[in-house]
Formats: C-alpha cells, sequence, structure tokens
C-alpha cells in the first residue's frame, strides 16, 4: 500500500512540478465546451438540453488528452522498468499511476464542470446530479483509458491511435453519466443511472489495472 | 481416442503443416459458398413471396440479416482465437485472429450500408439511432481499432498479444455497449423504431436467410483461410520450408 501512495505523492509532485500539462487539458475542457453554444446559438432551452451531453463529450476528450502522457514519460527515462522490477506488483503500481491521472485530471473537471453548468442554465439540483455523475464516472475513463494508454505506449501515432482504441469503449460511460443529469431534469431520478455508473467503476477498478499491467508487460518485452 | 485428436491438434497448429492444409480446405469453402450463394440468392429473390407490408424491397434482409450475424459472431470468434493464442503462446491462433478481423469489419460495414438502403424506404431515414444500429456502429469501430493496433505494431509477436487484449476487452464491452446503448434508447423514445416484434416470417424467406447465412459463412471460412496462408509466409518467411515452397520458389 506505501507503494501505491508513493507512486501517487510522485506523480501529484511531478504535476505540480510541470502545472501547464494539467492546465492544457483543464483549458481545453472549457474552450470546447465554450465552442458548442457558438456553433449551436444561445437558445437558452435548447442549450439546457444538450448541456449534460457537452459537458461529458468534452470530459472524455479532455481525459483523452493526458491519457497519451500516462505512461510515456516514465517509459522514456526509464522508470518504467524499474518499476517492473521493483518488489511491489506492478498491478499495484499501475493502479496508483491511474489514481494519479484522474487526480490530476479528472477531478479539476468535477471541480469546474458546475460553474461550465451554470453557462448551459442548470438548475442547482441537475448541477449536483452531474458533479456525483462525473465524480463517478471520470475515474471510470482514467481506468478504461489507462489500457488505451498501456496498449499504444512507443508506437507510431500513438496518440491519434489511443483515442480509436479508447472512445468506442466510453460509449457506456458517456451514455451513463450524461443520462444520469437528463433522467433527473425529466423528473424520472438519476438513481438507477448512477448505480450503473458504479457498478461499472466497481468492475473496472477490479480488472481494468490488471488488463492495463498485462498490456505494459507486453509493450515492454 | 483422444491421444489421436491431441496429436492431430497438435500437428496442424504448426504454421508449417496448416499451411498446405489451408489451401486444400479453401477450394471447396468457395466452392461450397458459390453453390449456397447461388441457391440463396435464387430463393430470395424468386421463391421468397413478396412482403405484403414492405414490398420487394424487404430482400435485402437476406443480405443484411446474414451479415450482422457474421459481424457479431466473427468478433467472437475473433477474440477467442485471439485469447487461445495470448494463453496458450500458439502463434498459429493470433495469426487467425489478425485474419479474420478484416473479414469482420467487412461484414460490419455491409450490415450497416445495407441497413441504410432498407431503412431508406421502410423507415423514411437512411439512419436512426436504434439501439441495434448503433451497437452496429460502435462493433465496426472496435474492428477498426483493432486493425489499426495491429497494424501500427512493427514485431508481430507483440502486435498479437497487445491486439489480444484489445479484443479481451472489446468482447468483454460489447454486451455492456449493447444494453448502455439499448436503456439509452428507451429513455430517448423520439426516433426509436422497434423491430423486435418482427412479423412470423414466411417459411421460404426463412430458408433464403439460413442458406445465405450459410454462403456468408463459408465465405467468411475460405477468405479468412487465404489470408491466414498470406500471414504464415509473411511471418515464416525466414524458414527453410516456405523457402522451399514451389510457390515461393518460382
Amino acid at each position: 500500500m506505501s507503494a501505491v501512495l508513493a507512486i501517487i505523492r510522485r506523480d501529484l509532485l511531478l504535476a505540480v512540478r510541470r502545472k501547464s500539462e494539467v492546465f492544457t487539458a483543464l483549458f481545453f475542457f472549457i474552450i470546447v465546451v465554450s465552442l458548442f453554444p457558438l456553433g449551436i446559438g444561445p437558445e437558452a432551452a435548447l442549450l439546457r438540453q444538450i448541456a449534460p451531453g457537452i459537458l461529458w463529450v468534452a470530459a472524455l476528450l479532455a481525459t483523452m488528452l493526458g491519457l497519451a502522457r500516462l505512461f510515456a514519460p516514465d517509459h522514456a527515462d526509464g522508470t518504467l522498468e524499474q518499476m517492473v522490477l521493483a518488489s511491489a506488483p506492478l498491478g499495484l503500481l499501475v493502479a496508483g499511476k491511474i489514481a494519479a491521472h484522474w487526480l490530476t485530471t479528472g477531478l479539476p473537471l468535477v471541480l469546474l464542470a458546475p460553474v461550465l453548468g451554470l453557462q448551459f442554465g442548470l438548475e442547482a439540483d441537475a448541477l449536483g446530479v452531474l458533479v456525483v455523475a462525473l465524480l463517478l464516472g471520470t475515474p471510470l475513463l482514467s481506468l478504461i483509458g489507462a489500457i488505451g494508454a498501456a496498449l499504444t505506449l512507443g508506437l507510431r501515432g500513438g496518440g491519434l491511435l489511443l483515442s480509436l482504441l479508447v472512445l468506442p469503449l466510453y460509449v457506456p460511460t458517456l451514455i451513463f453519466g450524461a443520462g444520469a443529469v437528463e433522467a433527473h431534469i425529466s423528473g424520472m431520478g438519476a438513481g438507477g443511472h448512477l448505480s450503473l455508473l458504479a457498478a461499472l467503476l466497481a468492475l473496472a477498478v477490479f480488472f481494468a489495472p490488471w488488463a492495463a499491467t498485462a498490456a505494459l508487460r507486453i509493450a515492454l518485452e | 481416442m483422444s491421444n489421436v485428436t491431441n496429436s492431430i491438434l497438435f500437428k496442424y497448429a504448426t504454421p508449417q503443416n496448416f499451411y498446405p492444409l489451408a489451401g486444400k480446405m479453401i477450394p471447396w469453402f468457395w466452392g461450397v459458398g458459390a453453390l449456397l450463394f447461388a441457391v440463396g440468392l435464387y430463393i430470395s429473390f424468386f421463391v421468397a413471396p413478396t412482403d405484403f407490408q414492405q414490398g420487394e424491397g424487404y430482400r435485402i434482409i437476406f443480405i443484411h440479416v446474414p451479415a450482422a450475424w457474421m459481424s457479431m459472431f466473427i468478433y467472437l470468434v475473433m477474440a477467442m482465437w485471439a485469447a487461445i493464442g495470448l494463453g496458450l503462446n500458439t502463434r498459429l491462433s493470433s495469426m487467425m485472429a489478425q485474419a479474420l478481423a478484416p473479414t469482420g469489419a467487412i461484414m460490419a460495414f455491409i450490415s450497416l450500408w445495407t441497413g441504410a438502403w432498407w431503412g431508406k424506404p421502410m423507415w423514411g431515414a437512411w439512419w436512426v439511432w436504434d439501439a441495434r444500429l448503433t451497437s452496429a456502429l460502435i462493433l465496426f469501430f472496435l474492428y477498426i481499432g483493432f486493425i489499426a493496433l495491429q497494424a501500427a505494431i512493427d514485431d508481430p509477436r507483440r502486435a498479437d498479444k497487445a491486439g489480444a487484449i484489445l479484443a479481451l476487452v472489446g468482447s468483454v464491452n460489447v454486451p455492456i455497449i449493447y444494453f448502455s446503448v439499448k436503456w439509452w434508447n428507451t429513455l430517448h423514445q423520439g426516433a426509436s423504431v422497434s423491430m423486435t416484434k418482427a412479423p412470423t416470417m414466411a417459411t421460404t424467406m426463412l430458408w433464403g436467410m439460413l442458406i445465405m447465412a450459410l454462403a456468408f459463412w463459408a465465405y467468411a471460412i475460405a477468405v479468412a483461410l487465404m489470408r491466414v496462408r498470406a500471414i504464415i509466409l509473411e511471418r515464416e518467411a525466414h524458414t527453410d520450408w516456405v523457402k522451399e515452397l514451389p510457390e515461393v520458389k518460382q
């Protein structure tokens, strides 16, 4: 367990020292979300209706940005090989890296989303559901994305390929995440969607670090 | 008995022995496939009655439905071969998975394309965001991702293993994607068209569809075997047995 905490602490420290990467993803999120009203028009009712979908799609894309950098720097300077050789199980270390990735890219999105939701005229309770859904969904994005990041490690055009691999796998997260807010607005209640998101998260917490570790071992062979 | 089957299995698990066997099997599958296509197309165009609701346009389902079945089934077969290749480290299994992927992608594409042709006269729209259509589209994306990942990796063994992990993750995800899309679709009732309550089919229609499905099977097997032979030649090009092959020597 201490190894996991050490990895998280190290990655957070690296992120703090290189703030620009975190802020790039965050501003990408803000800009993408702000582009939609410009493309669609300022009609308030329409914007309120499509707000959950837009915020979620933007969150998917912003998470993608950081994924290519999840293992690549450690691969380049040889840290990753030392992790494979370390006495702590590689799976735990990978889980720690995924947790750090979520803390640096997912959590800021969750905290920022309500502000952007206000721009789209979402009510306070809908914003609450949005935050809960993102809180359950963004770790899922980091977990699934880690598999793709490990598979494409060190490949030509890795970043583009990564999005091709990972985005189709994000579909259920998108559907249940955006659906939770829409269901709440339409009066059906978001409980079912949130439960399904939580179930997917539980499944991914168990399997994704394991699959990502297997993919890393293949990439390093 | 089990020893005999085992030894046969092991014998043909090596590319060197499988290559000539596949070569012998290919003409048979082409022949059977061509025959089934001829019979199936004859039934679908001339024997099967005109549908009283959909007119002649319904006949496209004789292509559409088998292609949709194959696109789903091939993904499972591909994931199975990939898993065997990953677990038992058998090279031929991974080559089979690689050989099946383009055929599966083509099937997914055909089912989407013919679906659009069917949808325009029947529903009045080329595309609706129906649960089946959407999950077929995502299945197509999964195939493309698998092919792209394998194409991006130069080392064939790494490509095999990475592709296997992706195929396995995909096959876990396919049911999740299907049900999520289904529930998403029921939430947005607007565009949905129910196909689950299909009217009962005339027997000749059913026969036509089954024969066409078998024809697609034969085609898929023949093409996959041809592709796996090409992959074997490519990967084993450095070996003596490939250099001794008459088709390589000339």
